[in-house]
């Protein structure tokens, strides 16, 4: 099995695994961020450039440094390889640029935009952006489309991360969107704006890492973090049935999948149970839902009160790996 | 333990005849009060005197309207998630075709509700929005009979079209980049 150093921490991880997967077997800081690659959708990777290290030593056999940057959620390891992702600065300064590139056709509608607060690319630009546009020409504007009564496309905020496009490919029998035009013109679009109805087709909301794919049926409804996130499961027939109901006392407002430390769907739900649920009588309750204590969602400290509740005050952090403070490293 | 160094040691011994004529004692008293009227008064006379506020003062809140007229709140939650007192509720709308005169944003807030006698004014909600929307004035909340009419909803937030309030002396507030 090849070893791989990131950041100054060796890893074995078994032939043929990406850069980037081996950096979350470590955890910590050192996860280059991701916002296209997602590990349930074969091929995805790839597009966004927000994962890109430094390859200081190319391998065993050949130690030379790979010329570029490259994109760890598609450079496989080798044996002896050494990564610098969070220890180089170059890598850092070409991640702020990538963020800029993001931003650009990006509007800054976060005050208006449902995704505000579990939004991917937010944390990215919080993290890695920097706090001014240099941006002086006029975005890309398009009209937010309905495809079908329950999903809402805000093509302005869109990535181009393809996420959604390879969920609908490798989920869904028939594909009813894709990337239409190329370069700055491209966007999603379902062709004369067709309605996108197939059984999981909610779960291009789960995958999109920004708000450009929403939940028509949450829309403006409360903003994420004045609602509670609670783990609730039910029989269903189409998919397991597991997922998180946001609730606002009583009132299930939405229902999305339960997602892994990283942001991703553990596993994919059908629309019945996204969609149609929406009575807390149809759920069973498991609990509060485990929110990092950095998330704003973590804000009304429904989590805190549920576990005060029971008497014991703890955070459960078992799903997080043992985080790595920069300093540590350097 | 000792908290101070002014303290003095309370005595009852027997007053002299002199101190117990209290004369030089109440000549005393009356200097320090004459000496009062040469001094300048520290108090005004209120309705006809009004003392300036300072431009930091922060009074009740205004819901700003843009320059064309259309509220700039698009109920995002920011102050509410600011406020320490959890004074500000709201509820989100989506605009309809045909009101872009009426808000400035997709999203408006339909409801929006700040209870002022739970409201400390501390002003984080101005910090907090990003819209520039809400300000606090120098302006008072009033008195009132019900505890109900403590909770201002937008009727008496929002301020009017044809009677707008400056708040440009407020500046915007710091850490704002």
């Amino acid at each position: 099995m090849p070893k791989v150093i990131i950041d100054g921490f060796e890893i074995e991880v078994p032939a043929g695994t990406t850069i980037l997967n081996a950096a979350r077997q470590i955890g910590g800081d050192l996860v280059p961020p991701a916002m296209c690659y997602y590990s349930k959708l074969k091929d995805s990777g790839g597009k966004c450039r927000t994962c890109l290290v430094k390859v200081t030593k190319g391998s065993n056999t050949d130690p030379r440094p790979m010329p570029k940057l490259v994109a760890s959620c598609r450079t496989v390891v080798a044996d002896g390889m050494e990564v610098a992702n969070i220890t180089s600065p170059e890598v850092l300064d070409a991640r702020k640029g990538v963020v800029e590139f993001l931003l650009i056709n990006h509007p800054l509608d976060c005050p208006v935009c449902d995704q505000a607060g579990e939004c991917d690319l937010q944390d990215l630009a919080f993290e890695h952006g920097s706090p001014k546009t240099r941006y002086e020409f006029e975005r890309r504007t398009f009209e937010p489309i309905d495809i079908g009564d329950k999903i809402k496309l805000h093509m302005n905020r869109c990535i181009m991360c393809f996420r959604c496009v390879f969920l609908a490919d490798q989920l869904t029998p028939e594909r009813l969107h894709g990337i239409m035009n190329r370069g700055d013109h491209a966007e999603i679009s379902t062709y004369i704006e067709k309605a996108v109805d197939n059984d999981f087709s909610g779960n291009m909301i789960d995958v999109c890492p920004v708000g450009a794919l929403t939940d028509r049926t949450f829309r403006f409804t409360s903003r994420v973090w004045f609602t509670n996130p609670v783990l609730a499961h039910r029989q269903c027939n189409t998919c397991c049935g597991k997922t998180i109901l946001w609730m606002k006392g009583d009132e299930v407002l939405r229902v999305s999948a339960r997602t892994t430390f990283y942001g991703e769907v553990e596993e994919f739900i059908c629309n019945t149970c996204r969609f149609e649920k929406k009575n807390a009588a149809d759920w069973i309750m498991e609990g509060p839902a485990d929110i990092s204590r950095h998330s704003v969602i973590a804000q009304n400290h429904s989590h805190t009160m549920q576990v005060l509740k029971n008497g014991v005050p703890q955070y459960d952090d078992s799903q997080k790996p043992t985080p790595k403070v920069k300093s540590e490293i350097e | 333990m000792r908290l101070t160094n002014r303290y003095k040691v309370v005595s009852d011994k027997k007053m002299t005849f002199a101190e117990k004529l209290y004369l030089p004692a109440i000549a005393t008293g009356l200097g320090i009060t004459i000496r009062h009227f040469f001094k300048q008064k520290v108090t005004i006379s209120y309705p006809e005197v009004k003392r300036e506020y300072a431009p930091v003062f922060r009074g009740r809140h205004v819901l700003k309207r843009d320059e064309n007229g259309a509220e700039r709140c698009t109920a995002c939650g920011l102050c509410a998630l600011a406020c320490p007192a959890e004074a500000i509720t709201m509820l989100a709308a989506e605009r309809k075709r045909g009101e872009e005169q009426l808000y400035r944003e997709e999203k408006y807030a339909e409801k929006y509700e700040i209870n002022m006698l739970r409201c400390i004014f501390c002003g984080l909600c101005e910090e907090a929005c990003p819209k520039e929307a809400i300000f606090l004035t120098d302006t008072h909340v009033t008195a009132e009979f019900h505890r109900d009419d403590f909770i201002y909803g937008k009727k008496q937030l929002v301020e009017p079209v044809d009677n707008r309030i400056d708040v440009s002396k407020r500046g915007k507030p710091s850490g704002r980049l």
